[in-house]
């Protein structure tokens, strides 16, 4: 979303945790559809993944962070013979999606912490401008 | 560029000081944004460099360009990304305290001349 205003510093903090809110939702569907299962394996579901990528501003310098893309990952589903199950195939199978628990839960913790620091620094520099518009 | 278009008579070197805080904290800003871009590269500002280019005549802008460096990482992560938290979370935070500083010398400075013209 290129925008013809040169970028300051609230730009850079709000791309960049919008972009962060992606992250972590897309950590939370992959959380939200672990241990889904389906009938065939093309209907199984597959983990989403954002992608960042850096959005440099060049008359000022300064740079934040664009959503390149939610891809969804190649990984296979894992296939559980269940024939109890009523998505269970002809061969008594299901297939279940193959979400990585722990590393979704770390990955949102990250998400989490770094749009904390985007917050903690525009904080800052919210109050240091005020300060200067105050002159005080 | 004259000293009065300047300003640097009136404000004199903590006017440019702030300003080129300002873009070093822009610039620790984008480092923080860009924690998790692969292959990002984190710079810094080399204050002094800048400063020393600012009060030789350069304007803020091409200042801060001499003296933009790319940070070199303790340990470098896999994606290429070279942000460490840590050591942006410190520079942020010494830079605002540097211009938490220069803000109070320049209201000083504000508040004399203001005394001045009141005759106090």
């Amino acid at each position: 979303m290129p925008t013809t205003n040169p970028m300051n510093v609230f730009d850079v903090a709000g791309r960049a945790m919008s972009a962060q809110l992606v992250r972590m939702n897309t950590a939370a569907s992959n959380l939200a559809n672990a241990g889904a299962v389906s009938t065939t394996e093309a209907d199984a579901y597959r983990p989403l993944k954002a992608v960042f990528a850096e959005q440099l501003d060049k008359s000022t310098g300064l740079s934040t962070v664009r959503v390149a893309s939610v891809s969804r990952s190649a990984a296979t589903p894992i296939r559980q013979h269940d024939p109890g199950h009523p998505l269970a195939d002809a061969n008594g199978d299901v297939w279940s999606a193959p979400v990585d628990e722990n590393a979704e839960m770390v990955e949102m913790m990250d998400s989490s912490r770094q749009y904390q620091n985007m917050v903690e620094a525009l904080t800052t520099a919210k109050q240091l401008l005020l300060d200067t518009v105050r002159m005080k | 560029m004259s000293d009065a278009a300047n300003n640097t008579s009136l404000f004199g070197v903590h006017g440019m000081a702030l300003e080129l805080r300002s873009q070093r904290m822009g610039l620790l800003a984008s480092n923080i944004a860009n924690a998790a871009t692969p292959g990002y590269k984190a710079k810094d500002i080399d204050f002094a460099t800048a400063l020393k280019a600012r009060i030789q005549g350069a304007s803020t802008d091409q200042a801060a360009k001499t003296a933009v460096q790319y940070r070199v990482p303790v340990m470098p992560s896999l994606d290429g990304n070279t942000v460490e938290m840590g050591a942006e979370q410190v520079a942020f935070s010494q830079n605002a305290i540097g211009y938490a500083s220069t803000l109070a010398f320049l209201t000083d400075e504000v508040g004399e001349v203001k005394r001045a013209i009141k005759g106090e």
